[in-house]
């Protein structure tokens, strides 16, 4: 019945113009929430994400203290009105797992040893959704935990890679997504490239997810570079700011 | 909006101004905060707004379905608010199922809504007793200073003003515009010490002994109300409040009109 639709044309280009490799076109803002400690706003294609970080604060409840280092603690929740269908607002069991896995690739590169017992509270809000959420929620997270100034060994840039039409494809949109074959979301330490976000389902050879892989791991480093002009842009000082001072 | 406690100092300097007739953020009691009304930000909704008072910041989104009418309103559509005090948006909100506070928020700005006749739900029936639409009014606090109450309701004015119907989806024809009559318009005064302050910051709600919401619309007539915190108002201070409200009521009218 899906026969008909093209993902992919006979020149390589995709239905919304995009090369197999190319990512949506992406905007990051550090910085825009005034109560957070730090926050973030990420647009990559249709998806719109808030990222707000609470914390190192006291950590409730107190059994989850760990008095050797500070926990991270990550909800990711979809708004209501971010998909097709009304989402019941509060958690299910998608966005429990969503949470803990972004929370654990966070975790990987925060300090956290240098605050026993604390929490660094994570929140990210999907307030339009477009496939590929989970991603732009933890590319987004870890911007504000930048701007936040929590010590980090480096950003958490992250994307999915999938297969419609038999073909490999980059940061699959909704309509992709819907007839696509296989996904694979990851994220990277950009500085060293271990990978500290995996997951994948559908089908895949062992060659295409090896070249999957690659795919994946050269847009997070394009991703990281957005990531980092964010925080540039938030925290650089123009000419005018240095005379007043 | 429970945990947070104003210093004793800052509590004092409130009230110290406020004597002298002064805000701490520059205001007189009677001015509200520069307001910002963006429409149209969420595309997967049928109606959205993002309104700002100063540094508070809400998010309203309309989403309709088809369901079944309610046995004793067969013919009219059906509304449902909700509001989420998201831990996003401070740092004494937590997660979970809402609270008090925000069931109290969802209810006092669904009552604006409804009393209004805001929403022609009369116009919302597809098949009497078997199909009408539902409107799902959600709300998310995104940052918090002070005065939900208001910065909600015009969210969600704002956001079924330019709502469309989506009948194409259900294929029950055409999409139209969500079939609106009127524009109410929420205003919120709170009490410190003896001064009445219009457009409360967090600050203020704090220091503040009681408020009063009050919904009014085009005529200056009044269409929903709500006092609230452990305070009093005289009789005096409730009809100044309810002018007050239908004054600023007009000025904040004309940003969504």
């Amino acid at each position: 019945m899906d026969s008909d639709i093209v993902m992919v044309d006979e020149k390589g280009k995709r239905a919304d113009g995009r090369e197999a490799d190319e990512l949506r076109p992406m905007k990051i803002e550090a910085g825009v929430l005034p109560n957070a400690d730090g926050s973030a706003y990420l647009e990559i294609g249709k998806n719109k994400v808030l990222a707000a970080v609470y914390g190192p604060r006291e950590c409730h409840p107190r059994h989850l203290q760990d008095p050797t280092k500070a926990i991270v603690q990550c909800k990711y929740n979809m708004q209501s009105y971010s998909v097709g269908d009304r989402k019941r607002p509060g958690p299910d069991r998608r966005s429990v797992e969503i949470s803990k896995i972004i929370s654990e690739a966070l975790e990987s590169v925060i300090l956290t040893e240098l605050f026993p017992r604390a929490s660094i509270d994570v929140y990210i809000e999907i307030m339009q959704a477009n496939a590929g959420t989970r991603c732009a929620g933890l590319s987004a997270a870890s911007v504000a935990l930048a701007d936040a100034g929590i010590p980090m060994r480096d950003l958490v840039p992250s994307v999915a890679v999938g297969k419609a039409d038999g073909k490999l494809l980059l940061d699959l949109n909704k309509e992709e997504d819907n007839f696509g074959e296989a996904d694979l979301p990851l994220a990277i330490i950009p500085k060293t490239d271990e990978v500290v976000l995996l997951q994948m389902d559908g089908h895949m050879t062992k060659e295409e997810f090896d070249a999957a892989m690659k795919m994946g791991v050269a847009a997070c480093h394009q991703i990281y570079e957005m990531q980092r002009d964010a925080l540039r842009r938030r925290y650089s000082v123009t000419e005018e700011e240095e005379v007043e001072e | 909006m429970s945990r947070s406690v104003v210093s004793e100092i800052r509590r004092n300097h409130i009230n110290e101004l406020l004597r002298k007739g002064a805000r701490m953020d520059g205001r007189g009691p009677l001015d509200i905060r520069e307001i910002s009304v963006e429409t149209g930000v969420i595309d997967t909704a049928e109606g959205s707004a993002r309104v700002r008072y100063g540094d508070t910041e809400v998010l309203a989104g309309v989403k309709m379905a088809i369901g079944t009418p309610f046995p004793d309103t067969p013919d009219k559509g059906v509304l449902t608010t909700s509001m989420e005090l998201i831990p996003m948006a401070h740092p004494d909100f937590e997660s979970g199922p809402p609270g008090g506070d925000a069931i109290e928020l969802a209810r006092v700005v669904d009552r604006g809504i409804r009393e209004s006749g805001m929403v022609d739900v009369g116009k919302l029936c597809i098949s009497p007793g078997e199909e009408v639409w539902m409107c799902f009014l959600d709300i998310y606090a995104i940052n918090y200073d002070g005065n939900l109450f208001d910065a909600a309701a015009l969210a969600l004015v704002a956001a079924l003003k330019t709502a469309t119907v989506p009948a194409s989806n259900f294929d029950k024809g055409e999409d139209f515009p969500l079939p609106i009559t009127c524009l109410p318009v929420t205003v919120t005064v709170a009490k410190i010490e003896n001064t009445l302050i219009v457009d409360p910051t967090f600050d203020e709600e704090m220091v503040s002994s009681a408020r009063l919401t009050v919904t009014s619309d085009e005529n200056g007539d009044i269409r929903a109300m709500q006092k609230g915190k452990s305070g009093s108002f005289t009789v005096d201070e409730i009809s100044e409040i309810v002018d007050l409200a239908r004054e600023k009521g007009e000025g904040i009218r004309k940003i969504i009109g």
